[in-house]
C-alpha cells in the first residue's frame, strides 16, 4: 500500500513524537543538560499535541493494516499526549536544578517517558493485534525504567522489578490469547476477528479463551482485581510523576486499545466474558475501595482508588452499547484531569527529590495552614475522586450511573453506589488531614514559590480545569461527542 | 433574574467572607450578616409583590409565581431551571433568617479561621436555596450533594468531640457525609430511571420537572422510582432507621453548623418530598402511604424516648428533631390540605424552635463548656434570663398553644384524622412524650441542686436579641399563621390534588 501525504499527517503526532525521541537523545549525547531536555521534550510534545488538529482533518482513515487514525484515535492521543506533558513539567520540578535534588543522571527519565507516550499513541491507534502488542511493549518497557528510576531508593528499585516481572507475565497471557484467537480466526486484525465471532453465533470455547487470556493480560496494566497486586507497591515505589504516568497516560492508552477491540468485534462481548468483566467490576470495585480504606500513604492509596475507579469504567464496558464509549470517554478524561492534579500535588511536595517522596499522609497534616493554595489544588481533585458536584468527577460518575441504568445493569450500578460510599471515607480523611492543627514534624514541603513555576501552574490550570468541567461540561461533552467509535 | 441571584448572593458572600479575612476576624462576620441581611430582604421583597396563586398542579404545565431558564448542559437536556412558589419562597425566607442568626451566634464562638468558616456556612447556605429554587432534577441533585461538602467541612474543622473522646467532630462529620451521599446516589439512579422512561416514551431527553410529570409509569417502576427517591429524603428528614448520623453530627457540630442542620437542612428532605416525590409518583406514593405514615408514628416514639434517656442537651434537641419530624411525615402523606399545610407550619416552626434551643444551648455552652445536663442543675437564678427564655421554648417544642408549633401539629393530627384515625390517635398520644422530655431537659438543667457556687455571665444584648426574635416570630406564627397558610395554599392544593385523585383511584382499585 502506498502511503500518501495524508497519511502522513494522520501519522503526525506519532512521527513527531519519535522524532522528538532521537532528538532529545542526540541532544543527550551531545550535551548533558537537563533544561535543553525538558525544553527539547516539551516542545516535541506540544508539537504533536497540535499536529493531531490536522490529522483529525483527515480522519477516519487506515494507515496500514495495522492503524486506524479517527477521531477516537485523536481524543485518546490528545489525552496521552497531555498528560505526558503534565507529568514531563512534573518531572522537571521533581529533578530539581543545579546540586538539589535528583542525584543521578536526569535527562534520560525524559526520554523514557516520551518513548513510553509514542507506545501509547500506537496503542491507541491499533486495529491489529500486532500493532496492539508493538504498541503495549513500546508502552511498557520504557516504565520498568521509569519506576526504577531512583534505583538507590530500595522501594524504586523493588517496584520496577515487581512490575517488569508482572507485567511480563501479563504479556505472555497476552501473546497466548492472541495465538488462540489467531488460531479460532485466522487473522489478526480486530474487524476480521469479530466477524470470524459474528459467524459462529456465540464465541466459540477456544475463542472465549483467547479473548479471556487478553483481558487478563490487558487487565495487569489496568491493574483490575484479581491481577491487581502490583499496583500499590509500585505506586508507593516509583517516583511521583512516574506515578502519575502510570495512573493516567498508561492506563488511558491500554484502556483505549480495549475499548476499540471490543467495539469493532462486539460479538467478543457476548456470552461468558461479559460474566467474567462483570464480575471482575465488582470485584474491582469493592477490593479497591476496601483496601484504600486503611492506606497512610497518598500514593498507595491513589493507587487503590484507580483499581476502584477502572472497575467503574468497566461497568460502561460490559454495557457496551448506547452512551458507553461517551461515557468512558468522559470518565477517562475526568480521570485522568484528577489523578494529574492528586499526583501532582505529590510531586510538588515532594520536589525536588529528597531521597522518599512526601507521601505519608501526616505530611500533608495541616496542609491548609501552610500552603494554602495546594491545599485547595489536592482538596478539589479529592471531592473530584468522590465525585462530588462541582467538580469533573461528578460528571464522570453521572454517565456511568446513566450508562449503567440505561443498559439495566442494576447489581454493578448498586456496586458503584456502594462503591462510592466507601470511597467518600478514605478521600475525606485525606482532605480533612489537609486542615487539622499543623504537626510539629515535617520533613518534606512545597518550595514557597511552587505556583511560579511550571509545574505549579500547570496544577493550578488543571484545577480550574477541573472545577470549570465540573459547573460547565458541555465543551467536554461535545468534544467526546465526536469522538465516537 | 431575581432568583438566580437569590443562590449567587451567598456564594459570592463565601467567597468575600475568605478573601476578608486578611483585613482582620471581624470582618468577615460582618460580610457574612450583610449578604444573609441582602438573602432575607430580596425574599422578603419577592413576597411582597409575589402572587403565590400560582404553583405547580396536575392536569396542566406547572405555574410558578417566578421563574428562570438557561441552557446547561444540551446533551442531557438539562437546564438552569429555577421556579419559585409560595412553599420555596417560605423555605427560603427561613434560610435567610436561620442564615443571619447562624452568623450571629457564631460571633463569639468561632475564633479559628473565622474567614475559611463563613465561606463554608454561606456555601450551605447558598446551596440550601438552590435545592429550593431547583426543578430540574440534575440540578436539585447537584445542590443537594452540594451542600455536604461545606457541612462536612464546618462540623469536621470547627466542631467539639464528646466528651469522653469516643466520637470525634471527624467520626460524626463523616458519618453525616456518606450517610447523605450514599442515599443520594440512589436518588441519582432513580432520576436517572426517571429520565431514561421518559426518554424511551418521548424520544426527548430532559431532566425537566414539567415534563417528566408527564412520564407514564407502569406500576412496578414508579414504585421502585419513588422508594429511591424515598430513602435520599428519609435520611436527610431523618426516619427511624436511617436516623443515626443525626444525633452525632448535631452534637459535635458547632451551634451555627446544628442550626443550620436542624433548621434548614431538615427541611429540604420534606420539601423534596412535596416537591418532587409525591407529584412525580402519586400511585406509588398513595399506595406507600401507610407504610410512610407508620415510619412517621415510629419516629415520634422513638425520638421521644431517646430524647428523655440523653443526657448531652444537644443531642436531647436532635432527638426532639427526630420525634417532630415523625408529625412532619404523618401530615406528608395523609393527602388532606389541612395537614399540608399544618406541615408547612410545622417546619417554620419547628426550624425556629429547634435553632433557638441550639443556640441557647451554645449559650449555655460558652458559659459551663459542657453540654452534660448531669453537670448542670440549679442554673435557674444563675444566668439572667437564660434560663425563662429556655422555658419558653422548651413549652413551644412540646407545642403549647399560642405558639406556631402548636399550630403546626394541631393541623397535621386535625388533617390526618380523616384519612387514618387510629394513626393519628396514636400520634397525639406522643405529644405527652414531648412534653415529657421538654420538661426533663429544662428540670435537669435548671433546677435541682446546684452543682456549682459560680455565677455565670448574664445574656449580653447580641445574645438576647437572636432569641427574642425568635420568640416574637414564633408567637405571631402562633397566634396569626394566615399570611403563611395563604402563601402555601396554592401549593399544598396541587399536592393534595395529586395525591388525593391517587387515593380515591386506589381506593376504587380495592
Amino acid at each position: 500500500m502506498d502511503l500518501t501525504i495524508q497519511h502522513f499527517i494522520a501519522l503526525a503526532p506519532l512521527l513527531i513524537t519519535s522524532i522528538t525521541i532521537v532528538v532529545v537523545m542526540l541532544g543527550i549525547a551531545w550535551r548533558r543538560n537537563h533544561s535543553q531536555s525538558f525544553l527539547l521534550t516539551v516542545a516535541g510534545l506540544n508539537l504533536a499535541l497540535l499536529s493531531i488538529y490536522p490529522a483529525l482533518k483527515v480522519a477516519p482513515l487506515v494507515v496500514t493494516p495495522l492503524l486506524q487514525i479517527d477521531s477516537f484515535a485523536c481524543l485518546y492521543m490528545g489525552i496521552i499526549l497531555v498528560s505526558t506533558l503534565a507529568c514531563v513539567t512534573l518531572a522537571h520540578a521533581y529533578l530539581g536544578e543545579g546540586k538539589a535534588g535528583y542525584p543521578g543522571n536526569r535527562e534520560e527519565l525524559y526520554l523514557l517517558i516520551l518513548m513510553a507516550a509514542a507506545g501509547g499513541l500506537v496503542l491507541v491507534a491499533a486495529q491489529h493485534l500486532a500493532s496492539l502488542f508493538i504498541g503495549l511493549e513500546l508502552l511498557s518497557v520504557p516504565v520498568y525504567g521509569l519506576v526504577a528510576y531512583a534505583f538507590f531508593n530500595k522501594r524504586s528499585l523493588e517496584g520496577g522489578i515487581k512490575y517488569m516481572v508482572l507485567s511480563a507475565a501479563g504479556s505472555a497471557f497476552l501473546l497466548f490469547g492472541m495465538a488462540l484467537l489467531y488460531a479460532e480466526s485466522g487473522s489478526l486484525g480486530f474487524s476480521e476477528i469479530g466477524k470470524a465471532i459474528a459467524a459462529t453465533g456465540m464465541p466459540s470455547p477456544i475463542a472465549s479463551l483467547g479473548l479471556g487470556m487478553m483481558l487478563v493480560g490487558l487487565g495487569f496494566k489496568l491493574s483490575l482485581v484479581p491481577f491487581h497486586l502490583w499496583t500499590p507497591d509500585v505506586y508507593e515505589g516509583a517516583p511521583a510523576p512516574v506515578a502519575a504516568f502510570l495512573a493516567t497516560a498508561s492506563k488511558v492508552a491500554v484502556f483505549g486499545v480495549l475499548v476499540r477491540l471490543f467495539q469493532i468485534s462486539p460479538a467478543a462481548t457476548s456470552g461468558v466474558l461479559s460474566d467474567v468483566m462483570s464480575v471482575i467490576a465488582v470485584a474491582s470495585i469493592l477490593v479497591g475501595n476496601l483496601l484504600a480504606l486503611t492506606q497512610n500513604n497518598l500514593k498507595r492509596l491513589l493507587g487503590y482508588s484507580s483499581i476502584a475507579h477502572f472497575g467503574y469504567l468497566m461497568i460502561a464496558m460490559v454495557a457496551s452499547k448506547g452512551m458507553a464509549v461517551e461515557a468512558i470517554n468522559v470518565y477517562l478524561v475526568t480521570y485522568v484531569l484528577t489523578s494529574l492534579g492528586a499526583f501532582g500535588v505529590v510531586t510538588l511536595m515532594s520536589s525536588p527529590y529528597s531521597g522518599r517522596d512526601a507521601d505519608a499522609m501526616f505530611e500533608y497534616r495541616g496542609l491548609f495552614w501552610r500552603r494554602p493554595y495546594l491545599t485547595a489544588v489536592l482538596t478539589v481533585m479529592m471531592l473530584s475522586l468522590a465525585g462530588i458536584p462541582l467538580t469533573t468527577g461528578f460528571i464522570g460518575k453521572f454517565y456511568i450511573i446513566a450508562t449503567g441504568v440505561e443498559a439495566h445493569l442494576w447489581w454493578l450500578t448498586g456496586s458503584l453506589v456502594v462503591g462510592s460510599a466507601i470511597g467518600v471515607f478514605y478521600y475525606l480523611r485525606v482532605m480533612v488531614t489537609l486542615y487539622l492543627q499543623d504537626s510539629k514534624i515535617q520533613r518534606h514541603d512545597a518550595p514557597f514559590n511552587w505556583a511560579q513555576r511550571a509545574g505549579g501552574v500547570m496544577l493550578l490550570g488543571i484545577t480550574l480545569l477541573a472545577f470549570f468541567l465540573g459547573v460547565y461540561p458541555q465543551p467536554l461533552l461535545t468534544l467526546v461527542g465526536h469522538a465516537g467509535l | 433574574m431575581i432568583l438566580p441571584w437569590l443562590i449567587l448572593i451567598p456564594f459570592i458572600g463565601g467567597l468575600l467572607c475568605w478573601q476578608g479575612e486578611r483585613f482582620g476576624p471581624t470582618l468577615p462576620r460582618w460580610i457574612a450578616l450583610l449578604t444573609m441581611s441582602l438573602e432575607t430582604i430580596l425574599g422578603l421583597w419577592v413576597w411582597s409583590t409575589g402572587t403565590f396563586t400560582y404553583a405547580p398542579a396536575p392536569g396542566a404545565d406547572p405555574t410558578w409565581a417566578l421563574e428562570f431558564k438557561l441552557q446547561w448542559i444540551q446533551r442531557f437536556g438539562i437546564s438552569v431551571h429555577l421556579a419559585l412558589d409560595g412553599l420555596s419562597l417560605l423555605m427560603i425566607l427561613l434560610t435567610g433568617l436561620l442564615g443571619i442568626l447562624s452568623v450571629l451566634c457564631s460571633w463569639k464562638e468561632i475564633q479559628r479561621n473565622v474567614g475559611f468558616f463563613h465561606l463554608n456556612l454561606m456555601w450551605i447556605l447558598g446551596g440550601v436555596v438552590g435545592v429550593f429554587l431547583a426543578i430540574d432534577l440534575f440540578m436539585f441533585f447537584f445542590f443537594w450533594e452540594m451542600m455536604l461538602v461545606p457541612m462536612y467541612f464546618l462540623i469536621a474543622l470547627w466542631g467539639h468531640s464528646s466528651a469522653d473522646g469516643k466520637k470525634t467532630r471527624i467520626y460524626a462529620a463523616t458519618k453525616f457525609f456518606i450517610f447523605t451521599q450514599a442515599s443520594g446516589l440512589i436518588m441519582l439512579v432513580a432520576i436517572l430511571g426517571l429520565v431514561l422512561v421518559h426518554f424511551n416514551q418521548t424520544g426527548v431527553i430532559t431532566f425537566g420537572y414539567a415534563d417528566l410529570l408527564k412520564t407514564k409509569l407502569s406500576h412496578g417502576t414508579e414504585y421502585i422510582l419513588m422508594l429511591g427517591f424515598f430513602i435520599a429524603f428519609a435520611v436527610k428528614l431523618p426516619i427511624v432507621p436511617l436516623h443515626s448520623w443525626l444525633p452525632d453530627a448535631h452534637a459535635q457540630a458547632p451551634t451555627a453548623g446544628s442550626v443550620d442542620l436542624a433548621g434548614i437542612l431538615l427541611k429540604t428532605a420534606a420539601y423534596g418530598l412535596l416537591r418532587f416525590a409525591l407529584p412525580l409518583f402519586p400511585n406509588a406514593s398513595a399506595e406507600f402511604a401507610p407504610i410512610a405514615m407508620v415510619l412517621g408514628l415510629i419516629g415520634i416514639f422513638y425520638g421521644a424516648f431517646l430524647a428523655f434517656a440523653q443526657t448531652d442537651i444537644k443531642r436531647l434537641i436532635a432527638f426532639s428533631s427526630v420525634s417532630h419530624m415523625g408529625f412532619v411525615l404523618i401530615g406528608i402523606y395523609s393527602g388532606s390540605q389541612q395537614a399540608l399545610q399544618g406541615v408547612v407550619v410545622q417546619m417554620l416552626a419547628h426550624g425556629l424552635s429547634a435553632a433557638a434551643l441550639f443556640i441557647l444551648s451554645g449559650q449555655l455552652y460558652e458559659r459551663l463548656h459542657t453540654r452534660d445536663m448531669r453537670e448542670m442543675g440549679g442554673l435557674w437564678s444563675k444566668i439572667a434570663y437564660l434560663p425563662a427564655i429556655s422555658l419558653f421554648f422548651a413549652a413551644a417544642s412540646l407545642g403549647l398553644p399560642g405558639t406556631g408549633n402548636f399550630v403546626g401539629e394541631f393541623l397535621i393530627l386535625i388533617g390526618s384524622f380523616v384519612s387514618a384515625p387510629w394513626i393519628t390517635a396514636i400520634a397525639t398520644s406522643g405529644l405527652v412524650f414531648g412534653s415529657v422530655y421538654s420538661l426533663i431537659m429544662i428540670h435537669r438543667a435548671y433546677f435541682g441542686p446546684a452543682k456549682s457556687d459560680a455565677v455565670y455571665k448574664g445574656m449580653d444584648g447580641r445574645e438576647l436579641i437572636m432569641v427574642l426574635g425568635l420568640a416574637v416570630l414564633l408567637i405571631l406564627l402562633g397566634v396569626y399563621p394566615q399570611p403563611i397558610l395563604d402563601t402555601s395554599s396554592a401549593t399544598m392544593h396541587g399536592v393534595q390534588q395529586w395525591l388525593g385523585t391517587a387515593f380515591t383511584q386506589l381506593a376504587s382499585a380495592r
